[in-house]
């Protein structure tokens, strides 16, 4: 296996993705998004469907195109530059979580449908804000046909457009995943939560009373999978991410003068802008090689590479929109300015799926201990 | 190009490895340099010297260089292969750097005939060492701004200055030096020329300067009434700025055609790892300490990163928006990664980390000497604050500062 590997799929719709999130979403329609209460642009998403994005990963036997993991990460990329939010990103990791944990009826059920249009998102996360996502503290009871539910799951993206929400709870001591659908939630089950990053619909689902089938369990836990899903989307969008503020940056320091001077001329600012260029080039390298060593299947090697990946994005974005603020000056205090829509964005994706100290943690004994 | 066979280059592979197993020479009982910068002595020199003649003559160094002019005219390919073998084995390196990266390609990519016929074989063999005169004392990254003057009289340049940092300035024959032949004009790069100058002319007089560490490894070459002759001159006068900024094309390597060779001995992130498992600190091997594993990682992850730039930048639907922006940050990324990495492995020695070079210190010593010199691939060849303006400006379209 070649370090990178990048297939001619990957590269139009890499090409593809990039005019259309340029076309579509220029800072002003990302800003209209922001005081939207619960919807993402329904025409939009719809077009995102017809171009096929949304089955890149599922199967062609459910209507998706048949590629893998990585041919999702040029489209995740994209968006992150543009700072697109739409339910992509809950979506396809919502359909790995199915290809890799679903049954057969359960696939045949909902890839199909994803394929075409339909929201899913995954619901992991509780309150306690743990990323271990073994650690779960909702349960499952059975109850004749059913299962009878209880507890919560916090920043669960897209909740109140989700057609499918694939949530985790303990059953019989042990982690399950089940299917749930929107109408088998009581009224004031899902409440929108505030989150940093104000592109982003986050809910609080509360689950005491709601009850699913029993055909709603999941047979297989593969919390790996999903994690890997949304660690490689996330790095997907801070590495597009990173491309987007540090053109923010250039952009500035090329036209605001200061003392006679264009700004960027000044060495304290032009250096840490060269730092934030290089942290973006080591970004795309770890991305793409991470998408890479997923398709290529060897489970430690991709588990060490996306870990890698978001590891070093996570603090790389995050210092690229810190930044970007503090070269503002006075502008780049005020919501106006678009440095903070970058800032919020970066510090959202640090804190989703664990920080760069929790990835640098779990890559010690994979790097040190091994062998 | 000629296609080359995937068993022809299996059966290359295990020929030239199984050369470098065999002909690897042992510890020679006295601490190497690490590169080229750092020979200190002559018997690290004459070693060092005697393993090149030896790889040349194996005929494992400038196998793409042309025949006729002494290399070994196949593929770059064959040179990668054995470059690999000499990093696999450790073996070390060739010292004759400057001649086999810098001089010898630009030769080759603007000299005369009789130029190449003249300089290549012995560049390769390192019968003739090459060296650097570009810096001067008080003009260090500004190489734009040098002072050392050349004037022409007759069919000779008379130069007179000084230039430093002359790695190998003692054992050269000859240097690629850049002078000053017109002090006329407003264009500060137009009064530039660039020559191969030989050493042996009366009134060059390389001195020895010592380091940090205390070893010697470079020199302040004095020219005074120096004579070199007009024909010395290489890309006419007047033009030394184009080919001084070729020649740096070739050191940092964004311009390929180098002669290959393992160019130094340099240490790895895993190098480190490996001493910490040894090296102990408060009482445990210092890789169980939980702030230096984060460390560790830390480093590995921005070493990985390196590693993957090259491939990625090869992709070229991933090289944008800024496409030079990996080829020319590989010697600040490079050498700002090993100086962090040789002071983390002083860290991980506990108390002993304040000892130094010593036959009882951990390793001999080797990395404090290693962080100390870590400091000349962070100044040399234009420093890290200087590289920074340069990418700034270049590869993001800043204003110059």
């Amino acid at each position: 296996m070649a370090d990178i590997e990048f297939s001619e799929e990957q590269a139009m719709l890499l090409e593809t993705a990039e005019n259309f999130c340029r076309d579509r979403a220029p800072i002003a329609v990302v800003r209209k998004g922001l005081s939207e209460i619960d919807t993402h642009d329904p025409q939009l998403w719809q077009e995102i469907a017809e171009l096929g994005w949304l089955g890149i990963s599922i199967p062609e036997a459910y209507g998706g195109l048949g590629l893998g993991l990585g041919d999702a990460v040029p489209v995740a990329e994209a968006m992150g530059r543009h700072l697109l939010s739409t339910p992509f990103l809950a979506t396809t990791v919502a359909i790995q979580t199915l290809i890799s944990s679903a049954s057969d009826a359960q696939r045949e059920e909902w890839l199909p449908r994803l394929a075409g249009g339909a929201i899913a998102t995954v619901a992991l996360t509780e309150e306690d804000g743990n990323w271990r996502l073994n650690d779960v503290q909702a349960s499952g009871t059975a109850d004749g046909q059913y299962i009878a539910l209880t507890g919560h799951k916090s920043m669960v993206l897209d909740a109140a457009a989700a057609d499918l929400i694939v949530v985790s709870a303990k059953v019989d001591g042990a982690t399950r995943l089940l299917l749930l659908e929107p109408d088998q939630l009581p009224a004031g089950a899902i409440v929108r939560q505030v989150a940093i990053d104000e592109t982003r619909r986050c809910y609080d689902l509360r689950l005491d009373g709601v009850k699913v089938p029993t055909a709603a369990l999941l047979p297989h836990t593969d919390l790996d999978a999903i994690e890997q899903a949304a660690l490689l989307l996330i790095s997907a969008e801070i590495s597009g991410g990173m491309v987007g503020v540090l053109s923010l940056i250039v952009e500035y320091l090329n036209t605001r003068k200061q003392f006679d001077r264009l700004i960027g001329s000044y060495q304290a600012l032009k250096h840490p802008t060269v730092d934030i260029l290089l942290a973006a080039e080591a970004c795309r390298s770890h991305l793409y090689h991470a998408a890479t060593a997923i398709a290529a299947g060897d489970e430690h090697n991709a588990e060490v590479a996306v870990r890698m990946a978001k590891a070093q994005g996570s603090e790389a974005f995050a210092y690229a929109g810190d930044r970007a603020v503090q070269f503002h000056g006075g502008f780049g205090f005020t919501y106006e300015c678009d440095a903070q829509l970058y800032l919020r964005r970066a510090l959202w994706c640090q804190y989703q799926f664990g920080d760069d100290r929790h990835h640098r943690q779990l890559l010690a004994p994979l790097l040190l201990d091994a062998g | 190009m000629s296609h080359v066979s995937e068993q022809e280059l299996a059966e290359f592979e295990a020929e030239v490895t199984a050369w470098f197993d065999e002909n690897t020479p042992g510890d020679p009982g006295f601490l190497l340099p690490e590169t080229f910068m750092e020979v200190g002595t002559d018997q690290q020199f004459e070693f060092l010297r005697d393993w090149q003649r030896q790889v040349y003559e194996a005929g494992y160094v400038g196998m793409a260089w042309p025949k006729e002019y002494g290399g070994g005219g196949q593929p770059q390919v064959y040179q990668d292969i054995a470059t690999k073998a000499m990093a696999r084995v450790r073996a070390p390196f060739l010292p004759n750097t400057i001649g086999l990266n810098w001089a010898g390609p630009l030769i080759l990519n603007m000299g005369s005939e009789e130029e190449k016929q003249r300089y290549i074989r012995g560049i390769l063999s390192a019968e003739d060492i090459w060296c650097q005169g570009f810096s001067e004392p008080d003009h260090g990254s500004d190489l734009g701004n040098a002072q050392c003057r050349a004037v022409k009289d007759g069919d000779e340049y008379v130069v007179n200055g000084s230039k430093i940092w002359t790695s190998l300035g003692s054992y050269a024959k000859y240097m690629i030096l850049l002078a000053r032949t017109s002090t006329e004009g407003d264009n500060k790069y137009a009064g530039l020329s660039f020559f191969l100058a030989p050493m042996d002319a009366p009134g060059i007089d390389p001195q020895p300067i010592k380091k940090l560490t205390g070893e010697y490894g470079f020199c302040q070459t004095y020219f005074d009434d120096a004579r070199i002759p007009a024909s010395t001159l290489l890309g006419g006068e007047g033009n030394g700025w184009q080919v001084a900024m070729l020649t740096l094309t070739f050191e940092r390597g964004a311009t390929g055609g180098q002669a290959g060779g393992l160019a130094s001995m340099e240490l790895n992130i895993n190098d480190v790892v490996e001493l910490s498992r040894r090296a102990r600190r408060n009482g445990k091997p210092a890789i169980e300490d939980p702030f230096i594993r984060d460390e560790l990682v830390q480093l590995m992850i921005e070493s990985r990163g390196n590693q993957l730039m090259g491939a990625r930048s090869r992709v070229a639907a991933l090289a944008t928006p800024w496409p030079s922006a990996t080829s020319m940050s590989g010697k600040l990324r490079g050498s700002e990664l090993k100086r962090r990495m040789c002071k983390l492995a002083l860290a991980m020695q506990g108390a002993n980390g304040g000892r130094f070079v010593s036959a009882d210190a951990i390793d001999g010593g080797m990395w404090q000497r290693s962080y100390l010199n870590a400091f000349s691939a962070t100044i040399g060849g234009g420093t890290s604050q200087i590289q920074k303006n340069i990418l700034g400006e270049r590869v993001l379209g800043l204003p110059k500062s």
